[in-house]
């Protein structure tokens, strides 16, 4: 390609926009020609209301539990109580918020438009996969109402199966419903990225975005089953009462380790690869620049799947497996940073010399950038032996596992809900409003979890609802912290439902963004394309847009 | 729900190519794409279904390792005749599907009714020897589970059985073998009862002709389906049923 050039710095003027008269939206009416639709972009829209719903719950005991820690004394909620709280909130934030996210609503969304095709490879099962994630959730919520779960969301064996006396069937099922619905999203991914792609699109012309998904398909395609099958021996374990994970009947709770972390490892992977496809996109396009090593970023997705499938074990560190193997996963955990840095060094590079203007998707991917950053660093003290037997279990983890999960992936969505909301529903959210909402959110953040970093550090461990009044400070500066977050959470929910329909009509491409969804009409046609489109250019390609632009402009003339 | 919005481009191409479909969908550009999109789809579900009973396989290899006596003390509880005829038994299903295959393919429509009730047929053959096999399990409480009995293995000789004796700690590992054998044929036959339920939809919708115009693409990757459970089998027999069945020779 040539030489990068900032192309256009000023975003186009959308006061002649108008919003097109057929859209995917408008196109069939009722409520039921949504529940029975089989467009992706309706089905990705279900996810959005339904992630959403699930998120608040999450995020309900969240905030229970830090008002719970805002004093050392357990005051608000009995201990079981407090179990509760943070088993559920683990268990709707990963299994239904996290997972789903990104790839179920922005990925089904964009990745057929993004390659130029008119619908998943399997429309059907797209569908089906809403329908098993809305039975996965309800099954969660009828655990929660009817006295709810407090295994934590690991589920440890032999406290699963033996010890405790909540309703921890439901919830594994609920788990392995929810997990189907993942496979068939990510197999759907790669069917559709393989075998859709329109004429011209190369492996390497595709947006880094469609990349991403792709290496987290595999990791739902591969990994989830392996979850299934756990979920079912503790099914299993609590129905019939034999011991598979039992050691007091020759069982082997670390074997439950072993297939529950085959799994939640690559998860984390899972939640945060599609977050960094949508950090790509946005780099890119408001540095009007093509992302620096295009190559190596698609490559560092794959090589963060397939490394991170050999690094569970670091989970285990204290659980008595051999030093051996903790000494060999423990360096293949140092591995596993390697592509994650290279993203990150990548992005950096992009900016570089771009023409960098601060939207509000820019904000968040900013905010992600800094906080992943740090998530992905303290990470590697986790993955040093020594360091984890001391951090292990205490809030450090809890503060590594939020900058990486809030910090890196919540960041990430909500760059690309307000990136792609134009695209989505054809009108703009309010600009100043949302940048202010960003800011917030990213203060409130800081707030909440870098005192957990000192806490950890100090000793206080996770999962207590009591602690030594010495930590009161602290606890007092995150439950602050997460009323922010909050604030900041509430704030898009409330500004984007107004935008439906008092938001500025966005007209077809206001970030003057190249991927291919960004050539055709705000919201889509139900067929995603007119004609299917040839790519004739290669990804990031601004050059390309402003010559397109310019003929377009030129017709009109 | 595409053909609710007239799209000219997408009724030509397909006017071009292809009229006798009327499965084509038109999110595909050409029946090809979408043939070989189904095929690619199968061997994806097929590979996350390695990947959950790769999980069941690696407990019962961990589990054989440790309580290695305990483990070929039950085995040999499992009937080695009764195994062959089932594997035997699903090879033949298993042939018969493949020939369906053909069938539809060549488009012979009462040949492929024929094909889909014998590998139907022989599939019922399976499940029936299998729950013969249970039942018998259940008489002799080798079920898991508070009936569980290990007396059998403790005290063979009165059972008129010649194997070595379990002491007590190590007859009750047995449990943990027959817990692994009812998850892995159980998972395994579950599979079976919900192939031989689409079997029937697909005998259905074979009657009706829908596979006589040269779309067989649900009879393919059924097929892919039912040959993996095969497979599954094929993997089974052996670990639960052969390795090692006699060890005291030394």
């Amino acid at each position: 390609m040539s030489a990068p050039s900032n192309t256009i710095l000023n975003l186009p003027d959308q006061s002649t926009a108008q919003l097109p008269r057929r859209n995917f939206i408008n196109a069939e009416h009722g409520l039921l020609s949504w529940l029975f639709t089989s467009d992706h972009k309706r089905i990705a829209i279900l996810y959005l209301i339904s992630i959403t719903f699930f998120f608040f719950i999450g995020g309900a005991f969240a905030g229970l539990i830090r008002l719970e820690l805002l004093t050392p004394q357990p005051d608000l909620v009995s201990s079981d109580t407090y179990n509760k709280f943070f088993t559920m909130h683990g268990i709707i934030m990963i299994f239904l918020f996290l997972v789903p996210s990104v790839p179920a609503t922005l990925g089904n969304f964009l990745i057929p438009m993004m390659i130029g095709a008119r619908d998943l490879a399997f429309p059907k099962i797209n569908l089906l996969s809403w329908y098993l994630y809305v039975i996965g959730g309800t099954l969660t919520l009828t655990a929660l109402v009817l006295g709810g779960v407090d295994t934590g969301w690991t589920f440890t064996a032999p406290l699963s199966t033996h010890y405790l006396n909540t309703h921890v069937i439901t919830t594994a099922f609920a788990i392995f419903v929810a997990g189907f619905s993942s496979v068939f999203t990510g197999l759907n991914f790669i069917v559709t990225i393989h075998r859709m792609r329109c004429p011209g699109m190369t492996w390497f012309r595709m947006p880094l975005f469609v990349w991403a998904h792709y290496a987290a398909s595999i990791l739902m395609v591969l990994g989830t089953p392996v979850l299934a099958i756990a979920m079912i021996l503790i099914v299993l374990e609590r129905l019939v009462g034999i011991g598979v994970f039992d050691p007091t009947k020759g069982g082997d709770p670390l074997l439950f380790q072993h297939l529950f972390w085959f799994y939640s490892h690559p998860a984390v992977y899972i939640m945060i690869l599609p977050g960094m496809g949508v950090i790509s996109e946005v780099v890119s396009t408001f540095s009007r620049k093509r992302i620096f090593g295009y190559t190596a970023v698609a490559f560092s997705s794959v090589a963060i799947a397939l490394f991170g499938f050999f690094v569970w074990e670091h989970h285990m560190f204290i659980m008595g497996v051999s030093n051996y193997s903790a000494l060999i996963f423990s360096l293949l955990t140092m591995l596993v940073a390697v592509p994650s840095a290279i993203k990150i060094f990548n992005w950096c590079f992009t900016l570089q010399m771009g023409s960098i203007t601060f939207e509000t998707p820019m904000l968040y991917a900013f905010g992600f950038m800094g906080l992943f950053t740090i998530g992905g660093l303290t990470g590697v003290f986790l993955g040093s032996l020594g360091m984890d037997i001391q951090l292990t279990e205490t809030y450090f983890i809890v503060a590594h596992f939020h900058f990486v999960m809030v910090g890196g992936m919540l960041m990430a969505f909500l760059a690309g809900v307000h990136f792609w909301w134009p695209k989505m529903t054809g009108r703009m959210y309010p600009e100043s409003l949302s940048k202010l909402a960003a800011v917030v959110t990213f203060i409130g953040f800081i707030l909440t979890f870098m005192p957990q970093f000192v806490l950890g550090y100090l000793g206080m461990p996770r999962r207590y609802h009591a602690y030594p009044p010495e930590f009161q400070v602290l606890n007092v500066l995150s439950t602050a912290g997460a009323t922010i977050l909050g604030i900041g959470y509430l704030m898009p929910m409330i500004y984007l439902a107004w935008s439906l329909k008092y938001g500025a009509i966005a007209g077809n491409n206001p970030w003057q963004a190249t991927g291919l969804e960004w050539q055709t009409q705000s919201p889509p046609l139900t067929e995603n394309f007119t004609e299917i489109p040839i790519m004739d250019h290669e990804a990031y390609d601004y050059d390309w847009l402003e010559h397109k632009t310019a003929d377009e402009v030129t017709h009109v003339a | 729900m595409h053909s609710a919005i007239a799209n000219p481009q997408a009724d030509q191409a397909q006017q071009h190519e292809h009229v006798s479909l009327p499965q084509h969908r038109h999110h595909f550009a050409t029946p090809e794409q979408q043939r070989e999109a189904g095929s690619f789809g199968m061997w994806l579900f097929l590979l996350t279904e390695i990947m959950f009973f790769g999980g069941l396989f690696f407990a019962y290899l961990l589990f054989r390792n440790w309580y290695y006596d305990a483990f070929v003390t039950a085995s040999n509880q499992l009937s080695v005749p009764l195994g062959a005829v089932n594997t035997a038994i699903l090879i033949t299903s298993g042939f018969f599907m493949a020939l369906a295959v053909w069938a539809a393919e060549v488009r012979k429509k009462n040949l492929l009714v024929l094909f889909l009730v014998l590998t139907t047929l022989l599939g019922f053959a399976f499940l029936g020897i299998k729950a013969d096999e249970y039942h018998e399990k259940y008489e002799k409480h080798h079920i898991p589970g508070a009936s569980f009995d290990t007396s059998q293995f403790i005290n063979p000789a009165a059972y008129g059985l010649s194997e070595k004796p379990l002491a007590p700690d190590a007859a009750q590992k047995t449990q943990l073998f027959f817990f692994l054998y009812f998850a892995m044929t159980g998972m395994h036959a579950l599979h079976m009862v919900l192939g031989l339920g689409i079997l029937f939809w697909l005998m259905i919708r074979a009657q009706r002709g829908d596979f006589s115009s040269g779309y067989v693409a649900p009879i393919e990757n059924f097929g892919l389906y039912w040959h993996f459970v095969d497979i599954v089998w094929i993997f089974l027999f052996p670990l639960l049923y052969l390795i090692n069945r006699h060890p005291l020779a030394h």
